[in-house]
């Protein structure tokens, strides 16, 4: 099952290595990875997604809250919580493509934000399944380039993850 | 406020520390540091002859006395030569602090001479480590790798200092902290009272109990509270290889070690028991065999400091994590009452439990089987001749193979720390520097190595060091002339095609020794067996060598039987099984 794991940590030279390297050690898989610093500077956030089973999930939270630099971590899947992802996919674009690649585009809500005489660059955020589904509207042929941001989220309501 | 250089804050700082010893080797990136340690006298340094033998001397000292190993080393070679003893002393939650150097910070990231990046290079076997930055951050840096090593679950910290850092013409203000706060570390300090209460009922009634105790009563120093509540309980009991001496080797209630070579009578009790009580223990794979088949009728109540240790392998169905200790204190005042109040059916189940346990001890699983006509000397009558000459009391480390098991099998340990083994990495070459540390803390002591001439050679260079430093080891060499369990393995599974098992163009240990300066004898027939160990154990102020010859077709049993057997499954002699 696909989980979302959001962690407080230090904002540290080789706290993100130590994340990474366990997962590799222990043999679990990441989907995706995001870590930037918070509005406290010496804090980062890390959200990743894995597919884990219950017990497996359970060691990995247990597996990161043990790294002395992680500071605290929930498993967004366990509760109600909203994700998002940031994707900015660029599309052959000429002649009636055009028009085409644009109504798509506004289906989904993306946002043209370049522009040249045979591409259009959208800008698309959602959840992975959205952009999933908008990458599939278009044949491969006219698929130039992608880059996904990988998962962020919170939890729904007054849930907060502070230190 | 005191000024000192980077070099001079570390040194006042592991004096502050209170580290009186040092086990290290100098080198280019810390030189600055090692004129520190020329200018002062509080610590002692010892300079070994490998770094992979400073970690385990260091590790041997802190299994010893409980606290923290120190070692030095210098960048590059000298790191990566620590690896395989930092690696061992996490593989058994070893406190440990690990100082190595590093090239001046402008050439980190430029391949340049000695250079490793030791912080990951070492990541996946330390419990944390630091780089330092500024020579204004070591006393900080100092008290939370102490802090961090000793707590909780004890493990190794890697602290990485570059060279520029310890430069004695920078000056910096210099004051220890007195304590450590890390708001993301806190260490449990007392178990969950519900979770404890839920065990207490589990343990007043179940009907065939057993208490499976591991390293963490050793480290955690619990062995007392471990006694009093076995005592109280009157439950039978079985100690991992790590946990041997936790509680008395010797005792009635005292079933021996489980496990892969652990005795019938715990293997069976285990199998059998509708309880299961793992006290700082981690259900190992040398322990649990096939987990799904893993003591099938028991309840599980697990006590470990560290939550990943809980329902990793084997679920628990009572969790407490927290100190062995201040868990078991607690559970003894809260069990008293419920011991006295027992019905008298329940005391008759546990009556026919132990019934069961002492038919399965008639089998005498450790009997060892010989030809009486024959002068041969077996491994396990060596052992056994060496617990004979030291009284049982001796501080006793081992390498690993067979003779690491014929020592956990027949020298019954009746003391915490006093058995010192490299239970989870399983390192080779760990017996006679770890058995240096322990008598560096203890000089006084009786330091007994058991070894064989496999695991002696991979280390075999630290008799010059006992030579510089007195240190008076008796190191027991059980010589089958063979890599005993990789042959017992190729003799059971690969039909005796006994590949690269044999140790051929082995030395004469007894002139090696003898050119360190050391004592050595060697031993070829039984009736010298007891005479020349306890003539050995009596030189008091020098290093004997015993080079024991024994049977080298001998293996070691109970064995579990694998894949797919349960604890129950054991071959009991050659081409015996349950």
């Amino acid at each position: 099952m696909r989980r979302i794991i959001s962690v407080l940590m230090e904002n540290e030279p080789g706290a993100l290595s130590r994340v990474i390297g366990l997962f590799a050690q222990r043999n679990y898989n990441i989907e995706t990875l995001t870590v930037a610093p918070t509005e406290d500077s010496t804090l980062s956030r890390l959200t990743l997604s894995t597919l884990a089973g219950d017990e497996q999930v359970e060691q990995i939270t247990k597996q990161l809250n043990k790294l002395i630099e992680v500071v605290k971590l929930v498993d967004l899947t366990e509760g109600e919580h909203i994700e998002r992802e940031l994707m900015l996919i660029k599309l052959k674009a000429t002649g009636a493509q055009r028009a085409e690649v644009k109504r798509t585009s506004d289906i989904f809500r993306g946002q043209v934000v370049d522009v040249t005489q045979s591409t259009y660059t959208i800008q698309l955020t959602g959840t992975t399944e959205k952009l999933d589904a908008f990458l599939r509207a278009f044949p491969e042929s006219s698929v130039m380039e992608v880059v996904r941001s990988g998962v962020s989220g919170l939890s729904r309501g007054e849930k907060v993850l502070t230190p | 406020m005191e000024k000192l250089s980077g070099a001079d804050m570390l040194i006042r700082a592991l004096q502050d520390e209170g580290v009186d010893h040092v086990f290290g080797y100098p080198g280019g990136a810390v030189l600055h540091i090692y004129d520190a340690v020329f200018r002062q006298n509080r610590i002692q340094h010892v300079l070994v002859r490998h770094e992979q033998a400073a970690t385990h001397m260091a590790d041997g000292y802190a299994r010893s006395t409980g606290r923290p190993g120190v070692v030095l080393v210098t960048s590059g070679p000298g790191a990566t030569n620590a690896i395989t003893g930092i690696a061992t002393a996490y593989m058994d939650s070893i406190p440990m602090v690990v100082i190595s150097g590093q090239v001046q910070s402008h050439l980190i990231g430029t391949d340049s001479f000695q250079e490793t990046d030791m912080v990951g290079v070492s990541r996946p076997i330390v419990k944390h480590s630091y780089l330092v930055r500024t020579a204004s951050e070591i006393p900080e840096t100092i008290k939370k790798a102490f802090y961090i090593a000793t707590s909780g679950r004890p493990g190794p910290v890697v602290v990485d200092i570059p060279k520029d850092v310890t430069d004695p013409t920078n000056l910096f203000d210099y004051s220890y902290p007195e304590t450590v706060t890390m708001r993301s570390y806190s260490p449990a300090t007392r178990g969950h009272t519900g979770q404890i209460k839920k065990a207490i009922k589990s343990l007043a009634k179940c009907e065939r109990p057993m208490i499976y105790a591991g390293g963490g009563v050793v480290q955690g120093d619990a062995s007392s509270q471990l006694i009093e509540l076995t005592r109280l309980l009157g439950f039978p009991i079985t100690n991992t290889l790590m946990g041997l001496g936790a509680f008395p080797g010797t005792d009635k209630q005292f079933l021996g070690m489980l496990g892969m070579h652990g005795t019938f009578e715990a293997n069976n009790a285990m199998h059998h028991s509708d309880l299961v009580f793992a006290i700082g223990a981690r259900f190992d794979d040398r322990i649990t065999n096939t987990v799904s088949k893993f003591c099938p009728y028991a309840e599980i109540i697990h006590l470990d400091i560290d939550p990943t240790s809980i329902s990793k392998t084997v679920n628990a169905d009572v969790p407490i994590v927290g100190p062995v200790d201040t868990v078991l204190d607690e559970m003894i005042s809260l069990l008293e009452p419920e011991v006295a109040k027992r019905s008298e059916k329940q005391q008759q189940m546990l009556k026919e439990w132990w019934e069961q346990i002492e038919g399965w001890r008639k089998q005498d699983c450790l009997a060892v089987i010989r030809d009486e006509s024959e002068d041969i000397i077996k491994p396990q009558e060596a052992v056994q001749a060496v617990y004979k000459a030291t009284g049982g009391k001796a501080y006793v480390t081992s390498d690993v193979g067979q003779h690491q098991m014929f020592a956990a099998q027949y020298y019954p340990f009746d003391e915490p720390r006093k058995w010192i083994n490299s239970g989870g990495l399983g390192t080779m070459g760990f017996g006679l520097p770890a058995a240096m540390g322990v008598q560096v803390a203890f000089p006084d002591e009786q330091v007994v190595c058991i070894t064989g001439e496999g695991s002696i050679q991979m280390n075999i260079q630290e008799l010059s060091t006992c030579s510089q430093y007195g240190l008076p080891i008796k190191i027991i060499n059980v010589n089958n002339q063979s890599l005993g369990m990789v042959k017992q393995w190729q003799d059971m599974q690969y039909e005796g095609r006994h590949s690269h098992s044999y140790m051929d163009s082995l030395p004469d240990f007894v002139k090696l020794v003898e050119s360190y300066g050391h004592v050595g004898f060697k031993i070829e027939s039984r009736d010298d067996l007891e005479p020349v160990l306890v003539e050995a154990m009596a030189i008091k102020n020098k290093l004997v060598f015993v080079d024991i010859m024994v049977d080298p077709s001998e293996h070691v049993y109970p064995m579990l039987i694998a894949p797919n057997g349960s604890l129950r499954d054991m071959w009991l002699s050659k081409g015996v099984r349950t």
